[in-house]
């Protein structure tokens, strides 16, 4: 059973061992020959103001929030998808109850307005 | 034991050799149909037709000096380009190319790797690409590079979901988490002539799938994390060489994987209607449907070329209202009505 694994543990450590070599290589073959302009954060061409490290938007944090909500609704959605043709009418009034639940946080989240962007 | 990794490597070492020749093809053609489209020429000097120029750049960027500016994170601006590349080289593993082939007496089956949650895994592997973008936008401490990464990472998740149940509708049609068993549900016939594939039995769920794809594959229309005119080429600003090189690398593979699994889950896969009557060895119907499903994927990477051409780019709140105000209800709306239709029927 795990035996079926195996190609997928070499395929991911060989994508791995593929970027290391190539990275490795390139500050093998290339030049070095640095200077404060070169080494400076790029700001089209103006001395850099500040850092990146500061606050941004909250609404790329509630996207992430909303991602995890809805993203979990979808991996439960995938079992019952499997056997919909063994759990038959059961099946599909329990998980549309469930679905409309989630359609119903949806339309609340939309209200409220956290899919705004502007 | 050792014969499973010994074969998982060979495979491994083709795989990534197709890859990497596919790629210099797709980034000439992509050159010249864009010349074409522009009224340009496009790289003709290099090798027949400028075939060679990507591999000649290739060539360039590794002798390039690698920068890393002073103020980034040196340990996770390296590791950035890693994982994006590894992410993009493991997705395939999991798409069968072919049915099976009689080689050296046996049966093999044409996949790199078999496992019964084919699918589970491409979705798990396709979403630990954003880490890649994400972790170059930050580590680079600049503020295009950080824009470019958050705007790539909502984005990515954003369409992930209608791509994960765009997914579920074809589940139920098949019943069966393995993509080889998905595409051999693709080979019967509908009313005895029309090929059983996805896209007429699941067509709102192929569309929901290959907007998806393309924004997950960061390619315009999509292509707001590394916008040109706004964030000068986003989350890889600050990278130079062959680190570069490897974000576009991965680009490219992802565009192919992207394509493979759209063929495999609702173009049929190998499958060539009516090609088991043209009374073929098995051998022969074998080489015919793997190359079957090569033109299969060149088609829409193709298409995937042309509307990069084509389209102009979206707004980022366009964007963002696409996914979650259309594609989402349209994709939990398909579940629904599939389920409705299986059951009546």
């Amino acid at each position: 059973m795990l035996e079926t694994y195996i190609p997928i543990f070499v395929v991911i450590a060989g994508g791995i061992v593929f970027g290391i070599v190539m990275v490795k290589l390139n500050e093998w073959l290339g030049p070095r020959r640095p200077t404060d302009e070169k080494l400076s954060t790029y700001e089209s061409g103006m001395e850099p103001v500040r850092t990146a490290r500061e606050r941004f938007s909250v609404k790329f944090y509630m996207v992430a929030v909303l991602f995890i909500l809805f993203d979990i609704e979808v991996v439960f959605l995938y079992p019952w998808a499997v056997a919909f043709k063994e759990l038959g009418v059961a099946g599909y009034i329990t998980m549309t109850v469930f679905i409309v639940i989630l359609l119903i946080g949806l339309f609340y989240v939309w209200r409220k307005g956290a899919l705004e962007w502007d | 034991m050792d014969n499973v990794y010994l074969v998982s490597v060979v495979k491994f070492v083709m795989y990534v050799a197709i890859v990497l020749i596919s790629v210099i093809l797709i980034g000439w053609l992509e050159r010249r149909i864009s010349a074409f489209m522009q009224n340009r020429t496009g790289p003709n000097r290099v090798g027949p037709f400028g075939l060679l120029q990507i591999l000649i750049d290739v060539v360039k960027l590794l002798l390039k000096e690698d920068i890393v500016p002073k103020s980034a994170n040196k340990r996770i601006h390296d590791l950035a380009p890693i994982i994006s590349i590894a992410v993009a080289l493991s997705t395939f593993a999991v798409v069968p190319f072919g049915n099976t082939i009689e080689m050296f007496g046996s049966e093999v089956k044409l996949m790199i790797a078999d496992v019964n949650v084919g699918i589970l895994y491409m979705l798990s592997i396709t979403s630990l690409g954003v880490y890649g973008l994400t972790l170059a936008g930050w580590a680079s401490n600049n503020k295009y590079s950080l824009l470019g990464g958050l705007r790539s990472s909502a984005q990515m998740i954003s369409y992930e979901l209608s791509m994960g149940l765009s997914i579920i509708g074809v589940l139920m049609v098949s019943g069966t988490l393995r993509l080889d068993q998905i595409v051999l549900h693709q080979t019967s016939y509908l009313g005895g002539w029309l090929p059983a594939w996805n896209i007429f039995l699941q067509p709102v769920a192929f569309i929901t799938f290959a907007v998806a794809a393309f924004a997950e594959t960061n390619r315009l229309p999509f292509d707001l994390p590394e916008a040109e005119p706004e964030l000068v080429a986003g989350y890889h600003t600050e990278y130079t060489g062959l680190k570069f090189g490897l974000f576009m690398l991965a680009e490219y593979s992802n565009v192919i994987t992207a394509s493979a699994v759209i063929v495999t889950l609702f173009l049929g896969g190998w499958h060539l209607p009516y090609a088991e009557y043209l009374g073929l060895s098995p051998f022969g119907l074998s080489i015919l449907q793997i190359l079957t499903f090569c033109v299969k994927v060149a088609l829409v990477i193709l298409f995937f070329i042309v509307v990069r051409w084509t389209i102009p780019r979206f707004r980022y709140d366009q964007l963002m209202n696409l996914g979650w105000k259309v594609m989402l209800p349209v994709a939990i709306a398909n579940v629904l009505v599939t389920g409705l239709v299986l059951l009546v029927i």
